[in-house]
């Protein structure tokens, strides 16, 4: 398999904090791969540097080969990398299949037409992607009165407008309900091998992350300290004793 | 040397006052996030309220003690607007607020008028420092130096109260989350209240303190928010140090332009703010604003829609009478309908980047006066003929809104409203100071129309045509892809970058755009009065757009054509009465608290009800 | 302690919770189960009054606080702590638990800073950092301190240990055992059984604004039919 992303030595300091210190991975062409850590780890800026959010203090990123460090999110968006939120960035003002209209608008780059209706154009074709996530019941409702999870769905379908090639989804299922996890998570495994789209995402779900992840790694405190499959992870003494836990919690759940 | 070293020490000593108003407002703000823009009426208040008290307590104890008891006084009013005024809006839409402050302003402009006259008040000089010490040989007044010598202890002051109480802590709280301090048990609606009374109180010691060396009259409240505003934005808004670093330079460099570049005082201070901001773009000691929190409170918008059949005839019946008006309405109906669509394409233009965009512009009528003069400035100098003149008003309209959204579109929410706002005061104090060209306050005359377009009825269909015109192709294109990227871009800008959307480029070309449509508006009007004065580009102008942009309802489409016809009638009615200001003030504030989601939006939840029918559920 | 009797709560024409009832013992530690939008969090802020029920009562040591400030409330001994913990970012945390203190209150254990440092040995360390350069676990504490700084009865945690580590949330358990112990009642809402069932003596399971199920884990465990009806664990 090839190599759809490369991250080469990462680092983001802020005030002489060091939030990322040298992060190395790969994604490979087909992969769901997870990042996990403690909240603070560093995930966020971590997917927020690959994604262009923010600007690395040093350390490389290539695309399919081709160098994106630093280069803004809508140009790395062009070159074919999707993006979901912890916090979900629909567009509240416009209908669910508007907000998709509006991903292929950018992407037929007809951002600056001012003739046609916006609502007419594309509309089959965002359709079909509602389809895909099944929201086609709720195309013509309000961005503003979904349900979270349907907004969820939602970011996945307007992520996969322009036919990326990676997909960074950032805590796809938080806020979600357990059996809703499941489901949003079975949908982008189906995508990610119906499409061979890539797949990096960020998750605090273990049950999510174990069910579903082909690869895990582990993040904590700016540093990478595992990187291998869902069995290699968990037997790791380091990642269990600063994330996953000794699992006491569980101990004293029997005498409660 | 001496004489530079003495024209320093002048600066600071002015620096004081507007230290302390602007210290106000950023408190103001930095708690309640309104941008008080009665802080200008608070400092006129208290020159007022000083000059009275002056006179009634004799002696040194007395002028002191006048100005203490002014603050005491301006503080307790401050107290009295925010508990009356903005404590029943807080849940409003951000903006709205601003509007009800614009209220106060008419409002204590007139109760000014009432008490104390049109008259200029000169301000009596403090005891026992009526003459001067000289500096190095040079005179300098005795109280300027007493002010210096005072400002830096109330600058440590509040920055005691700020960074080192337990007042200062919740405060700063409240600033970033003002409903878990309350859930925390502090009550927050005091907290409010004690710091626009503190805010308010800085203003009128502002206000008193000048008076030796100023005085009072009813224009201080615009002529000291321009330059107020300048310096919050050059200090930072929110920092107290930076308010007062920003306070001196402009002060001093005030000073030295009076001196030796008498003609361009107004204009060097927006200038030193354009390049404070190229290089610090959110001020000298101020922080990145969090952006995307203005216009976005209150409930959600809900997806705009073409007009149904109803609504579309309903426009086209409006269209057909408008046009069929000149049949049976005198002339002093058409005019009222020439100004009444120029104000509509005006606050159309506003509403468009408003609305839309989330692009809350302060400085709106540049680009109205700013097409008007242009036209004019051809027709005066060069003759040229009604036609091309004509053409040049959203041209040069269009080309300043591309040079202003240049530096102001990089910026958002509060700091783009205060730059727009610094922009067209200099484009305000262009016209009103460079006097060869402009004519200054005496405006540019006999600017009328080619004999084709000279009657009322030819020029009312002129109107007609291009301002309807105008209002329409807007509508237009918020319906098409470049206004629904528009609006992507305010909804969620984090998401608008994600798919490939350059949100500046869109909004600078909007900017332009409703930049070009202003310039339209100004050019219609400018040949409809035959003359152009500077009042067209003061703060008031881009206030009143403003207004009847948030009577109206911005989120609704018609909300800026609405509140531009309300405003148009209103105004009419009102300036016949001697204390119009007074009445449409409380007309204002009244609308503010009682129909808080704009006229067309009320109209629009009334009509809902009364169907019985629950929108959302249809859909 | 506290009776919340028939509420109705609106988030603007959503009807969010119908008709709920519930009661609270003093030194209880009780867990609001249920899906995401179930209701849980717009429970606790209509005990808050940060969203207001529209009938019904919430009566606290038999006072009724509905339509009283949340200030008010937060007086009268109850301390919420949101599930977005909602820190102060720009402050320090010695200024963040400054912002919570409020007296001493009769029936109520005492906090000091230095006992809520004993408690949270990482705050201790950081005192003078600013919220935004903390971790969302250490966060998570500083949030649960400032409440206490107010000295409540009653401490309303909305989902403690969504987005926290498992080693953290662990943690989080033992705290909130030792409040308990310290004679405070605790009402944590949660989506994660494990957790709930390891700190609360009781379980009020809440589906569509409506409760289904109050009583023990035990009678819980007994019927799997109503924990795979609204847990869907």
């Amino acid at each position: 398999m090839t190599e759809i992303l490369r991250v080469e030595n990462l680092k983001k300091s802020y005030d002489g904090f060091l939030a990322v210190n040298g992060v190395s991975f790969a994604v490979k062409q087909g992969e769901l791969k997870a990042l996990i850590g403690p909240n603070g780890a560093g995930k966020s800026t971590c997917f927020n540097m690959l994604m262009g959010q923010l600007k690395p203090t040093a350390g490389e990123v290539f695309f399919d080969g081709a160098r994106i460090t630093g280069k803004r999110p809508r140009e790395i968006w062009r070159m074919g990398v999707g993006r979901t939120f912890q916090i979900t960035g629909t567009y509240q003002s416009m209908t669910v299949i508007e907000n998709v209209q509006m991903a292929l608008i950018s992407h037929h780059r007809r951002l600056y037409s001012v003739l046609p209706r916006a609502w007419k154009l594309y509309r089959e074709e965002a359709f079909e992607f509602l389809k895909t996530v099944s929201m086609q019941d709720q195309a013509d409702r309000p961005c503003s009165i979904l349900a979270y999870g349907d907004l969820k769905r939602l970011e996945l379908a307007i992520a996969l407008t322009h036919r990326p090639r990676l997909l960074l989804m950032d805590e796809p299922t938080a806020g979600m309900a357990p059996t809703a996890r499941v489901e949003l998570m079975q949908l982008v495994a189906d995508i990610v091998s119906e499409q061979g789209v890539s797949v990096l995402f960020t998750e605090h779900d273990m049950d999510v992350v174990f069910a579903h992840a082909h690869h895990i790694m582990v993040l904590n405190r700016g540093e990478l300290i595992a990187d291998g499959s869902a069995a290699e992870v968990r037997a790791n003494p380091q990642v269990q004793e600063v994330y996953l836990g000794g699992g006491t919690l569980f101990k004293e759940a029997s005498h409660a | 040397m001496a004489f530079l070293f003495a024209q320093f020490l002048t600066g600071l000593a002015n620096a004081s006052s507007l230290f302390l108003v602007a210290s106000g407002l950023s408190l103001i703000f930095g708690v309640t996030r309104i941008v008080n823009f009665a802080h200008g009426s608070f400092y006129m208040l208290g020159a007022f309220i000083g000059v009275t008290l002056m006179e009634l307590l004799p002696g040194h104890v007395g002028f002191w003690g006048a100005i203490l008891l002014t603050g005491l006084a301006v503080g307790a009013i401050g107290a009295f607007v925010e508990m009356v005024v903005l404590r029943p809006i807080y849940r409003a839409p951000e903006l709205f607020q601003l509007v009800a402050t614009f209220g106060v302003i008419l409002v204590i402009q007139d109760l000014a008028l009432m008490i104390w006259g049109a008259e200029d008040r000169l301000g009596p000089r403090a005891p026992g420092l009526r003459g001067v010490w000289r500096i190095f040989g040079e005179p300098v007044p005795k109280y300027d130096i007493v002010i210096i010598a005072i400002t830096p202890f109330i600058l440590f002051a509040l920055w005691y109260l700020i960074t080192r109480t337990r007042v200062g802590v919740l405060v700063r709280a409240a600033t970033q989350d003002r409903e878990m301090v309350g859930a925390l048990g502090v009550n927050q609606a005091w907290l409010f209240t004690g710091v626009f009374a503190l805010g308010s109180a800085l203003a009128g010691w502002g206000g008193a303190l000048q008076l030796p060396k100023g005085g009072a009259d009813l224009l201080m409240d615009f002529n000291i928010i321009g330059a107020v505003f300048v310096v919050v934005v050059i200090g930072g808004m929110g920092s107290l140090p930076g308010a007062f670093i920003a306070a001196v330079l402009i002060s001093v460099l005030n000073v030295l332009g009076v001196t030796y570049l008498p003609q361009s005082t107004l204009v060097l201070m927006f200038v030193v703010m354009a390049v404070v901001l190229i290089i610090r773009p959110y001020g000298l000691l101020g922080r990145e604003e969090v952006a995307g929190e203005h216009g976005q409170v209150g409930a959600p918008e809900t997806p705009i829609r073409p007009y149904g059949t109803t609504g579309q005839m309903l426009v086209i019946a409006l269209l057909a009478l408008l046009a069929a008006l000149p049949l049976f309405a005198d002339r002093f109906l058409l005019i009222l309908m020439i100004d009444m669509v120029v104000f509509a394409l005006f606050a159309a233009s506003l509403h468009f980047i408003l609305g839309s965009g989330g692009l809350v512009s302060f400085g709106h009528a540049a680009f109205f006066g700013g097409g008007a003069y242009a036209a004019a400035l051809l027709v005066f100098h060069t003759d040229t003929p009604m036609e091309l003149a004509f053409l040049f008003a959203p041209l040069a309209a269009g080309l300043l809104a591309l040079g202003i959204g240049w530096f102001c579109i990089r910026l958002t929410g509060v700091y783009f409203a205060m730059l727009t706002l610094a922009f067209s005061q200099l484009v305000w104090s262009l016209a009103f100071q460079w006097r060869e060209v402009t004519r200054g306050d005496d405006g540019l005359v006999n600017i009328w129309p080619s004999p084709w377009l000279s009657g009322t009825v030819p020029y009312y269909y002129f109107t007609l045509a291009l301002g309807i015109g105008g209002i329409l192709v807007l509508r237009h294109i918020i319906h098409s892809p470049f206004g629904y990227a528009l609006r992507a871009g305010r909804d969620s800008p984090r998401q608008a970058e994600a798919m490939g959307i350059d949100v500046k480029r869109i909004q600078f070309a909007a900017f332009a755009l409703a930049g070009v449509m202003a310039g339209l508006a100004g050019g219609i009007f400018v040949f409809s009065k035959g003359s152009v004065f500077p009042t067209e580009l003061e703060i008031a102008a881009s206030f009143d757009a403003l207004i009847v942009v948030f009577l109206g309802g911005v989120k609704t489409l018609a909300g800026g054509v609405v509140g531009a016809g309300f405003m148009t009638v209103a105004e009419d009615w009102l300036t016949r009465l001697e204390y119009w200001r007074l009445v449409l003030g409380l007309v204002i504030i009244a609308v503010v608290i009682i129909a808080p989601e704009g006229i067309v939006g009320s109209l629009r939840r009334l009509w809902t009800r009364l169907r019985g029918t629950d929108e959302e559920a249809l859909q | 302690m506290l009776e919340v009797e028939g509420i109705h709560s609106f988030y603007g024409k959503a009807e969010i919770l119908r008709g709920l009832s519930f009661r609270i013992a003093r030194g209880e530690v009780v867990a609001l189960l249920g899906r995401n939008g179930a209701g849980k969090s717009t429970t606790m802020k209509s005990v808050m009054q940060l969203v207001r029920p529209r009938t019904g009562r919430v009566m606290f040591q038999d006072r009724d606080l509905v339509g009283a400030p949340a200030f008010r409330v937060a007086k009268s001994g109850i301390g919420y702590v949101p599930e977005d913990r909602r820190i102060f970012t720009d402050l320090t945390v010695m200024e963040n638990l400054e912002v919570g203190r409020q007296p001493r209150r009769e029936g109520a254990p005492e906090w000091t800073v230095d006992q809520l440092f004993d408690i949270f040995p990482n705050l201790a360390e950081r005192r003078t950092n600013r919220g935004k350069h903390m971790s969302g676990g250490e966060q998570q504490m500083l949030t649960i301190a400032r409440t206490l700084m107010g000295n409540p009865m009653l401490l309303l945690l909305d989902e403690p240990s969504e987005g926290i580590a498992p080693v953290i949330v662990e943690e989080m358990a033992e705290t909130i055992l030792k409040l308990k112990s310290e004679g405070l009642t605790v009402v944590i809402s949660e989506q994660n059984l494990h957790f709930a069932r390891a700190v609360a003596d009781r379980a009020i399971i809440i589906e569509g604004g409506e409760k289904k199920f109050d009583g023990s884990f035990a009678e819980l465990e007994a019927h799997p039919e109503i924990r795979d009806a609204y847990l869907s664990v």
